[in-house]
């Protein structure tokens, strides 16, 4: 059973396909739409993030953020907007450009019981602390015997962007997914990252938080229940985003929302797709995975990362692996950013991304619909 | 420009007038030129480069109290008998003995390193305890200093620190033999990666130099903590070739930038395995680069015993007073041993050539100011090896006797809270696998007896 990349399949695709790219403002609509009744709340990823930061920021004195221009610029994004005015330098630190150095110190604060949020400005930089994450980070609680936690929330978008080229549009889920010690979740909505954010800073683990620069400006509706201050969701779980019976998409990030706009596309033709929102990275919920699939028989995997040993690959093979295979009726696909260093022109950098488009012709070839 | 200038001119003036009241040094010539606006910066028109932090090419000098025969240097002072931590902040360092129930202590722990190596380094001989020898004084001296609650960061050198506040032989083995009473790491670290919590010594972690920027992340938790806050500093040990690595520079970088009272301790022995201090560097060794980050700074000579003392005991109080990082590099040099063929005693008295020598060993270099003193003797020193050598020998037996801990713990601290599936499962497969052939089948039923309670949390 050869799960297949698209990356190929997509390219060839390219050239009879008329390229349309809804605003965000549309597919915000289309998702508000998507809801029974409309929420009295919406909030942008970036608020839900800040909110989440100061919500734990007021819970806990141990709490403090730091990294490039977190404090008095407000975050590269403005992700830490009002939190310096609010809580002070001693607890939001703007720090040189050294991320080996704040990586390292934000380690070594949470090996001395404070709950660092190290922001890196995107997670491209943190390669250069990739040795304080994964060596002193995710190991010493184990290394130690259980006697040093390390409850550090690693922060930042990660991910293709936009016109970045190659070295600044790299999606990090399958480097630090792959980490034993290590927490890593890839939130999608404001409710998402409201509540993994606040549940990451809790958590008495190394954590990873991958946002994305793409979503920050966009909104989602929030249930009352999420604008609360206790507001959490159990990282290591996903959310089935729609039900469906015919094909399941599996997707993190901003690929939540082209599985969305996928499976409104696919409702035309009367395929009922399941869309899943990973949200965790890890743990994986492959159980819910399986469930799905059990009732499907059919997967398609969506990422923004390399398909080679990635997210992806990685589902693939515990499908495969385990009961559920017997259930599949086609093979897995996996739609995934090419394999490929990402292009700066802006004609191929479009190429190199899974889109609605893409995901709705690959979910056909799973149900083994002609286009 | 016309204006720029003028103004420029001014505050020049306004700087230099400050500058008069403050110090009574003689004014430079080019300030005559006025400043970078942003800086104290003097404008020159001399075209002039510099590559020294002394000034005219000059090399930073050695701190050293005691000479080759244990005598102190004219003009040393010695360090107080006072213990570190009942220091009183603002002291001023008064020529003070220090007195003989401290000076015994520190030449003990300095003479029970060497001991405690040689035995594992025979007994193991799989390369994977690391020697100690020749690094006593910085070790002892600077473990004297600080105070028992003070953080430390080590490399791997360490052990003298930890063993100064307390850590026994027992526990020195159980981590090196990984058995069950190793509370450092229950197993899970390579030998002599120490760690414990109760001596506030962070668990050593292999990848070099790690341990440098998380420093200032300890030292700025302690300036967080109302109960620390000017009372304890992070102190982080690492040798000339870890300062190689990009996590120093971070390191100095992030303590002096984000200020907290981590104090580096630079143990410098002219050797990263086979590489000489001269590829490592091309400068003043480490201590030049200080300076560069705006940090206090001193070079010691790390085969005097006093001298690091001395020098540590200082630095951790600025470091605490002030609240910022201090850098000490401790030179731990050799001399004697290439010198085989050397002939100088055909034109130098034995003995000169032998007190010469006796200046890169810091145990014999102090022994000789305890004979000085009257407070050390041959047969002590005979007796206290020998207890040494017992203490030690009995503790490796025992060690290498001792079961595992529980078989149950190979699936535990991977994460803290909720254990995740993966996990779990992996627990349950070995449950299964034991169940299946744990009690029936020979090689599976040795090996669970090497395990604390023999793997009975799986079997029942």
């Amino acid at each position: 059973m050869a799960a297949r990349a698209s990356a190929l399949s997509r390219l060839a695709l390219a050239s009879s396909k008329a390229r349309s790219a809804p605003s965000f403002a549309t597919r915000r609509a289309a998702l508000i739409r998507g809801y029974a009744s409309q929420p009295e709340h919406s909030m942008t990823v970036r608020e839900a993030l800040n909110t989440a930061m100061e919500e734990e920021m007021l819970r806990d004195e141990k709490v403090f953020i730091l990294g490039e221009e977190v404090a008095r610029y407000n975050g590269a994004y403005k992700v830490t907007k009002g939190l310096l005015d609010k809580f002070g330098e001693k607890r939001v630190v703007d720090t040189p450009i050294t991320e080996m150095g704040f990586a390292g110190l934000a380690v070594g604060a949470a090996l001395s019981g404070l709950r660092p949020i190290c922001e890196f400005m995107t997670f491209n930089f943190a390669m250069q602390a990739i040795d304080q994450i994964v060596n002193s980070g995710a190991k010493t609680y184990y290394m130690s015997g259980g006697n040093v936690p390390c409850p550090v929330v690693f922060r930042g978008p990660n991910g293709a962007a936009a016109g970045v080229a190659a070295q600044h549009s790299q999606d990090y889920a399958a480097w630090y997914g792959s980490i034993p010690g290590l927490k890593v979740v890839s939130p999608w909505s404001a409710e998402d990252c409201k509540g993994l954010l606040k549940a990451a800073i809790r958590d008495p683990n190394p954590v990873v938080f991958l946002e994305n620069e793409m979503l920050y400006g966009v909104s989602f509706p929030m249930s009352a229940e999420a604008m609360s201050d206790n507001f959490l969701l159990p990282i290591g779980k996903c959310k089935i985003e729609r039900e469906g019976s015919d094909v399941t998409i599996v997707a993190h990030s901003k690929m939540v929302t082209h599985s969305l706009e996928a499976a409104e596309e696919l409702a035309k033709e009367g395929i009922k797709a399941e869309v899943i929102n990973l949200r965790s990275i890890r743990p994986l919920d492959i159980d819910t995975i399986k469930k799905s699939v059990k009732k499907t028989n059919r997967l398609v995997i969506v990422e923004g990362g390399f398909p080679a040993f990635g997210v992806g690959s990685e589902i693939c093979a515990q499908i495969v692996e385990s009961e559920a295979f017997d259930y599949l009726d086609a093979p897995v696909e996996r739609v995934t950013g090419a394999d490929v260093p990402t292009p700066y022109a802006t004609n191929l950098e479009a190429l190199s991304f899974p889109d609605t488009p893409l995901i709705v012709k690959v979910a056909k070839r799973a149900l083994y619909r002609t286009n | 420009m016309l204006r720029n200038l003028r103004i420029a001119r001014v505050s020049s003036q306004v700087t230099r007038c400050r500058r008069t009241l403050a110090s009574a040094a003689p004014q430079l010539p080019s300030e005559a030129h006025g400043h970078l606006p942003t800086s104290q910066s003097p404008i020159t028109p001399k075209l002039h480069f510099f590559n020294s932090v002394m000034g005219e090419g000059k090399q930073i000098p050695t701190y050293r109290v005691l000479d080759g025969v244990g005598q102190p240097l004219d003009g040393a002072v010695l360090p107080e008998a006072c213990r570190p931590f009942c220091l009183t902040p603002f002291r001023i360092l008064t020529i003070v003995q220090i007195d003989e129930a401290l000076a015994r202590r520190m030449y003990e722990y300095m003479v029970q390193l060497p001991i405690i190596d040689n035995l594992l380094y025979n007994v193991q001989r799989q390369g994977k305890i690391s020697f100690y020898h020749g690094e006593e004084a910085t070790l002892i001296g600077s473990a004297a200093a600080l105070a028992p609650d003070d953080e430390v960061l080590g490399q791997y050198r360490e052990m003298g620190v930890l063993l100064w506040r307390g850590f026994d032989y027992d526990s020195v083995m159980a981590q090196c033999f990984g058995n069950q009473d190793d509370l450092s790491s229950k197993g899970k670290q390579m030998p002599v990666h120490f760690g414990s919590r109760k001596y506030h010594f962070h668990p050593i972690s292999s990848p070099l130099a790690t341990q440098i920027p998380q420093a200032a992340g300890v030292a700025y938790a302690l300036k967080r903590d109302p109960a620390k806050r000017g009372r304890n500093c992070a102190a982080v040990y690492f040798g000339e070739g870890a300062a190689s690595e990009g996590d120093f520079h971070a390191g100095m970088l992030l303590a002096s930038t984000i200020p907290s009272p981590t104090l580096f301790i630079a143990r410098n022995n002219g050797f990263a395995i086979s590489t000489p201090s001269s590829e490592q560097y091309h400068g003043d060794g480490i201590a030049a680069r200080g300076p560069g980050y705006g940090i206090d700074t001193i070079r010691v000579d790390g085969n005097d015993v006093l001298a690091v003392l001395s020098a540590v005991r200082e630095a951790r109080n600025r470091c605490i007073q002030q609240g910022r990082a201090v850098l000490i590099e401790a030179m731990t040099y050799r001399v004697g041993h290439h010198s085989t063929s050397d002939d100088s005693f055909a034109y130098r008295p034995r003995q000169e050539v032998e007190d010469r020598k006796r200046i890169d060993n810091p145990i014999a270099r102090f022994r000789k100011f305890l004979d000085s003193k009257g407070w050390w003797s041959d047969k002590e020193e005979e007796e206290y090896k020998d207890k040494v050598k017992k203490e030690v020998m009995r503790a490796f037996k025992r060690g290498e006797s001792l079961q595992r801990h529980e078989l149950k713990e190979m699936f535990s601290d991977v994460y803290g809270g909720e254990e995740p599936w993966n996990i779990r499962e992996q627990r349950e497969e070995l449950k299964s696998l034991l169940r299946k052939y744990g009690k029936v089948w020979q090689p599976w039923k040795s090996e669970l007896q090497k395990y604390k309670g023999e793997g009975k949390e799986f079997l029942s």
